[in-house]
C-alpha cells in the first residue's frame, strides 16, 4: 500500500469479493488524511464489538450490531470506495494494533468477530465463494458416507434446532482440532477424530482460518514495523500510528459539558457523590497527604479541567493542598507552571484533554502513585474496601469482582455506578468525566425528592 | 497379598516396622526404585520413537521433557530434565522421590530455561504434552453413601469404572485416539494419558474442547439440579454413553449397591432433580406408604422405587419433553464421569507418573507443592478441594496400568502394595543383576501389560510417523533444489 499525498481517486476494482481477507496489502493509493479518518471509523467499529462482547451480548444481537455499526461507519457512497476503505482502514489498524501483544490481541479477537458477522450476513453462494477462497483441504461429504450417518447428523441437526440435513445436503469433514468451539458446545458430530460440518456451521471454520491467518500477519507486521517502517515513516506515518490506538473516540471532555462550572466550595461534596472511583482515591489521597506524584497529578488535574474547575480556581485548589506539604512559595515555584500547562496556557498551548479509561486502565502506576484504574491497579482487598466505603452493597460487589476477575474494567466500574445511583446504565462507562456528568444528570433529577448536592447547570 | 511372603520379608529385613498399608518407608522406596521401577520401559514410552537411529529422530526430544521430584523431607524440584536413559535411572535411584510427576515437552531443556529466559525472547514454553484427564472418586461424594473422602470400597470403585469405560468408548470412536493408557492413580481414582502424536500436540484451546465435549455438569451446590440435558434430543456421543454404559450400570448396579432410594433423605435427593411437583407428590405419597407397611422383603426397594419413578414420568399423561429428559438426568448426576477439567486443560499441568507409589507420609505438604506448582492452573476452591481430601493419600500402593477392556476386573483393594512387592522379591531371593527383577512379583502382570497393550503399538506408530514425516521432508528439499 502506497501513501501518496496526492488527492487522487484509486481505480475502481472489480476483483474485490465481498468480504476481503487481507492477505496483502493492495497496491491502493491513499491520502493522509483518508488513512488517519478510515482507521478511526474501522475503530470505531472494533470498539462497538469489544463493548458487545464485554456486555455479554448474545450472536443474534451482536450480528445485528456489527451490521449497524458497519453501515454507520464504514458507508461509502461509491461502492468501490467502500471496499478499499474496508482493505484501507484495515491494514492501518493492523499497523497500529501490530505493536505490542496487548494490542494484537485486542485487536486480532475483535476484528475475528466482525468477519464472524459479516461472513454470516453473506449470502450462501457468497459464502461458498469466500470458502473456496481459504482454500480449505476439506471434501464435502460423499454421499455413500453421508447415508452411513445420516441417523448422527439428524440427531445433532434436532438438537441444535435446525432443519433436518436432507439428501443433497453439504457436509464437510473436517479434523476436529480446527472447529474447537463446536466440539466444546457438543455442536457437531464427531467420529474418528473428524467433525463433520454443516454448511450453516462453516463460519467456525472460516473463522479459524481467518483468525490464524491474521495472527501470523500481525506478527509479520510487527517484525516489519520494528526493522523498518518505524524508523523511515518517523516524520509521516509514526506519530498518526503512535497516536491511534491510545485516541480515545468518544468526546474528549476538554470543554466542561453544558457551561457547567464548579467552585472549590462544592468540590468536596461532588467528590463524595460523582467522582468515579480512580478520580475519588486521588482527591482522598491529596487531602491526605497534601500532595500527589506527578502521575496523579495529570490525572486529576485534567479530570477536574473537564468537571469546570477555572484554572484560577485549580491553581487555588492545588495551592492550598500542597503549600502545607511543601509550602506556597515552592507550589508557585515548581508546580503551577505544570497546572497553567495543562490549561494550555503554558508552553506549546496545548489544551490538555482529561484521561479517558482506556488510558488510564493501560497505565503503570509505580511505587507511591495513586493514579490508574482502582478495579486493575487495586488488589481485591483493597478494592473491596474502597467499594464499600463509597456505599456499593454486597449484591452489587460480588458482580463488580466477577468483572474484575475477566478483566472488564470499564462494566465493573459501569455497576458500581449503577449501584451507587440505584438506577441502570446502558451506556457503560468509557471516561472518567462521562461518570461526573451523567451522576450529575442523575442526582439532579432526583432533586425534587430531596436535597442532593449538585452541580448549577446554567 | 501372602502374608507368609510379608513376615518372612520382615524379619529378614531386621524387624522394621512395616505397615504396608499405612507408611511408605524411605528404605522400602529406595529398594524399590534400585529393583523394581521400570525405568526402561519409561524411557521408552516417554521417548516416542526418539531414541532410534532412524534420521528423522529429534534426539533432544526426551531432553526437554519436565520431571518433577517430590522429595521425602518435602522438598519439591521441579523442572529437572534427563538426556539420557542412564540419566534419569541415576537421578531416581539418588533422590529417591516420593512422586514423579510428569510435566510437558518443552521448546527448549526446561533445567536451562534460565539461560534461554536472559535472551530476551520468551522461548521457553511447553510444546508437546499428553492428553490427560484425572478423575478421582471423592468427586462423587454427594452420590456415594458405603464410603465417603478417603475411602474406597467394592461398591463405589465401579464408578470410576463406568468413568473409564465413557471416557475411553468416545476417546476412541469420536476423536480417533489410539494410544491411550489408562493409569490407577492411587489417590483412590484414574488417570488417562493419549499418547497420539495428535493428541500430544494439542494446543490449550482444543484441550479444552474436549474437555467441554466430556462435560455435562453445569450448575453447583446451591443450583440444585446439576445436570442438564437440553435439548430435544441428546448427542450422539450422549446417546452413547447412556445406551452402552450408564443405563445398565445405574439400574443394575448403582441403584441397589448404594441404595439409591433406601431412605427419605436419599430419595427426596432424586425427586429434587424432577421439576414438577405432582409428580413428585404422587412418588411420595407412596414411598411414605411403602416405608410403614414392610413390603415384601425379596423385592429390592430401590429398584422397585426407580421403576415407579420411572413409569410415572414416562406415562402418556406426563407431558413434555422436560419431564421425560428426567430419567436421563438423574442417571447422567449419578453414573456420569466426573473430571477434573483444569488438569486436562493447560499443556503444563503435572501429573504424577505411573508406576509411582503413594506416599502417606508427607502428604499434606506434598498436596501443598502440587497447589504451588499448578497454581496458575488452579482456582481457590480447588484448593480447599484438595486440602479437603488430603487425607484420601495413603498406603503405599503402585500405580499400575488398568486394562480398559477388562476395566470391570481391576480391583483396587489389590493392588500391589510396596511392602508386598518387596516381600515377593525376597522369596524370589533373586539378584539386581537378573534382569526383569520384577517378573515374579505382582508388578510383573502390570509390566508385561503395558508393555504389550500399549508401549509396543504406540513405538510401532510413533515409528511409521517418524519415517512419513522424515520422507516427506526430503521430498519437499528435494523438489526446492530442483526449483
Amino acid at each position: 500500500m502506497e501513501i501518496v499525498r496526492p488527492q487522487r481517486k484509486p481505480p475502481s476494482g472489480d476483483a474485490v469479493p465481498t468480504l476481503p481477507l487481507y492477505r496483502s496489502a493492495p497496491p491502493l493509493e491513499v491520502r493522509l488524511e483518508d488513512f488517519e479518518l478510515y482507521a478511526m471509523d474501522r475503530l470505531r467499529v472494533l470498539k462497538g464489538i469489544s463493548d458487545g462482547l464485554s456486555r455479554g451480548k448474545k450472536p443474534e444481537e451482536m450480528e445485528k450490531l456489527v451490521t449497524d455499526l458497519w453501515k454507520t461507519h464504514m458507508r461509502h457512497p461509491h461502492a468501490p470506495d467502500a471496499a478499499n476503505k474496508d482493505i484501507i482502514s484495515h491494514f492501518v489498524l493492523r499497523l497500529v494494533y501490530c505493536r505490542t501483544e496487548e494490542l494484537r490481541k485486542w485487536f486480532l479477537s475483535n476484528e475475528t468477530a466482525l468477519f464472524r458477522y459479516r461472513f454470516l450476513a453473506q449470502t450462501p453462494e457468497a459464502q461458498r465463494k469466500l470458502m473456496a477462497e481459504f482454500d480449505l483441504p476439506y471434501k464435502a461429504v460423499s454421499s455413500t458416507e453421508f447415508e452411513g450417518i445420516k441417523d448422527k447428523l439428524s440427531q445433532v441437526a434436532r438438537l441444535l434446532g435446525h432443519s433436518l440435513p436432507a439428501s443433497d445436503a453439504l457436509f464437510y469433514k473436517v479434523p476436529f482440532e480446527e472447529v474447537s468451539e463446536l466440539v466444546a458446545g457438543r455442536r457437531v458430530f464427531i467420529q474418528k477424530g473428524y467433525a463433520y460440518v454443516a454448511m450453516n456451521q462453516v463460519v467456525s471454520l472460516v473463522v479459524t482460518q481467518f483468525r490464524s491467518l491474521q495472527s501470523k500477519a500481525l506478527i509479520l507486521t510487527n517484525r516489519k514495523w520494528t526493522s523498518t517502517i518505524r524508523e523511515e515513516e518517523k516524520d509521516r506515518l509514526t506519530p498518526i500510528v503512535e497516536a491511534l490506538c491510545t485516541s480515545y473516540l468518544g468526546p474528549d471532555y476538554s470543554q466542561p459539558k453544558e457551561f457547567s462550572e464548579v467552585s472549590i466550595k462544592d468540590i468536596n461534596q461532588i467528590a463524595k457523590s460523582s467522582f468515579p472511583l480512580c478520580m475519588r482515591h486521588l482527591f482522598e489521597k491529596l487531602r491526605e497527604d497534601h500532595h500527589l506524584k506527578h502521575g496523579g497529578r495529570m490525572q486529576l488535574g485534567l479530570f477536574l479541567k473537564g468537571v469546570g474547575l477555572k484554572l484560577e480556581d485549580a491553581l487555588a485548589f492545588w495551592k492550598a493542598e500542597f503549600s502545607q506539604k511543601v509550602g506556597a512559595e515552592r507550589f508557585d515555584k515548581e508546580y503551577a507552571y505544570s497546572i497553567r500547562h495543562n490549561y494550555g496556557r503554558e508552553g506549546k498551548r496545548t489544551d490538555y484533554t482529561p484521561y479517558s479509561c482506556q488510558k488510564i486502565i493501560s497505565s503503570t502506576p509505580g511505587v507511591g502513585d495513586h493514579h490508574g484504574c482502582p478495579y486493575r491497579h487495586f488488589s481485591e482487598e483493597n478494592l473491596r474496601a474502597a467499594l464499600c466505603r463509597m456505599g456499593v452493597n454486597s449484591g452489587a460487589m460480588e458482580d463488580v469482582m466477577e468483572k474484575v476477575r475477566n478483566r472488564h474494567y470499564q462494566l465493573a466500574c459501569t455497576i458500581t455506578f449503577e449501584a451507587i445511583h440505584g438506577s441502570s446504565y446502558d451506556a457503560g462507562i468509557n471516561h472518567p468525566n462521562q461518570y461526573f456528568t451523567d451522576s450529575q444528570k442523575i442526582l439532579k433529577s432526583k432533586l425534587h425528592f430531596g436535597d442532593v448536592p449538585s452541580l448549577k447547570l446554567m | 497379598m501372602s502374608d507368609d511372603g510379608r513376615e518372612e520379608a520382615d524379619n529378614q529385613r531386621d524387624q522394621m516396622s512395616i505397615d504396608a498399608a499405612e507408611e511408605v518407608n524411605p528404605n522400602h522406596l529406595k529398594l524399590y526404585y534400585g529393583r523394581l521401577f521400570p525405568y526402561a520401559d519409561m524411557f521408552k514410552w516417554l521417548s516416542y520413537g526418539n531414541d532410534g537411529k532412524h534420521p528423522g529422530c529429534d534426539a533432544s526430544f526426551f531432553g526437554r521433557r519436565e520431571f518433577s521430584f517430590t522429595l521425602d523431607n518435602d522438598v519439591y524440584l521441579r523442572f529437572q530434565s534427563f538426556n539420557t536413559l542412564p540419566d534419569l535411572e541415576n537421578s531416581i535411584k539418588d533422590k529417591s522421590p516420593s512422586k514423579i510427576d510428569i510435566g510437558p515437552v518443552y521448546s527448549v531443556d526446561p533445567s536451562k530455561r534460565h539461560a534461554y529466559a536472559q535472551s530476551g525472547v520468551n522461548v521457553f514454553t511447553p510444546v508437546e504434552r499428553e492428553l490427560v484427564f484425572d478423575i478421582d472418586i471423592t468427586d462423587y461424594d454427594d452420590v456415594r453413601y458405603c464410603c465417603s473422602g478417603a475411602d474406597v470400597c467394592l461398591d463405589c470403585w465401579p464408578l470410576m469404572t463406568v468413568a473409564i469405560k465413557v471416557i475411553d468408548a468416545a476417546l476412541r470412536e469420536d476423536f480417533g485416539f489410539n494410544h491411550i493408557l489408562w493409569v490407577f492413580s492411587g489417590r483412590r481414582g484414574v488417570h488417562c494419558w493419549v499418547c497420539d502424536g495428535k493428541a500430544r500436540r494439542l494446543t490449550n484451546e482444543q484441550r479444552a474442547a474436549i474437555a467441554d465435549y466430556f462435560r455435562v455438569y453445569k450448575g453447583n451446590e446451591n443450583s440444585g439440579k446439576k445436570v442438564s440435558l437440553a435439548g430435544p434430543v441428546l448427542h450422539p456421543f450422549l446417546v452413547r454413553s447412556y445406551a452402552d454404559f450408564l443405563k445398565d450400570f445405574f439400574e443394575t448396579k448403582l441403584l441397589s449397591s448404594q441404595n439409591l432410594f433406601l431412605t427419605e433423605e436419599r430419595y427426596e435427593k432424586i425427586l429434587e432433580m424432577i421439576p414438577d411437583n405432582s409428580v413428585t407428590s404422587e412418588l411420595r405419597g407412596k414411598w411414605q406408604q411403602n416405608t410403614r407397611r414392610s413390603s415384601a422383603p425379596k423385592e429390592d426397594i430401590n429398584l422397585v422405587r426407580w421403576a415407579q419413578l420411572k413409569s410415572t414420568l414416562q406415562s402418556g399423561k406426563q407431558k413434555g419433553q422436560g419431564l421425560r429428559r428426567c430419567v436421563e438426568e438423574i442417571v447422567f448426576c449419578f453414573a456420569y464421569p466426573r473430571l477434573d477439567m483444569e488438569v486436562s486443560k493447560h499443556m503444563n499441568h503435572l501429573l504424577k507418573a505411573p508406576f509411582c507409589v503413594h506416599p502417606k507420609t508427607g502428604g499434606y505438604l506434598d498436596v501443598l507443592s502440587v497447589l504451588e506448582m499448578n497454581a496458575s492452573a488452579m482456582k481457590e476452591d480447588q484448593f480447599s478441594h484438595i486440602t479437603r481430601c488430603y487425607h484420601v493419600i495413603l498406603s503405599g500402593r503402585v500405580c499400575v496400568p488398568i486394562d480398559p477392556d477388562n476395566c470391570d476386573e481391576f480391583d483396587p483393594t489389590r493392588v500391589p502394595m510396596l511392602s508386598q512387592l518387596l516381600g515377593e522379591l525376597n522369596i524370589e531371593g533373586r539378584t539386581a543383576d537378573d534382569g526383569n527383577v520384577w517378573d515374579g512379583t505382582s508388578l510383573g502382570k502390570s509390566i508385561r501389560f503395558f508393555r504389550s497393550s500399549f508401549l509396543q503399538p504406540l513405538l510401532k506408530s510413533c515409528k511409521e510417523e517418524i519415517e512419513s514425516s522424515y520422507s516427506s521432508k526430503l521430498q519437499q528439499s528435494k523438489s526446492s533444489i530442483s526449483w
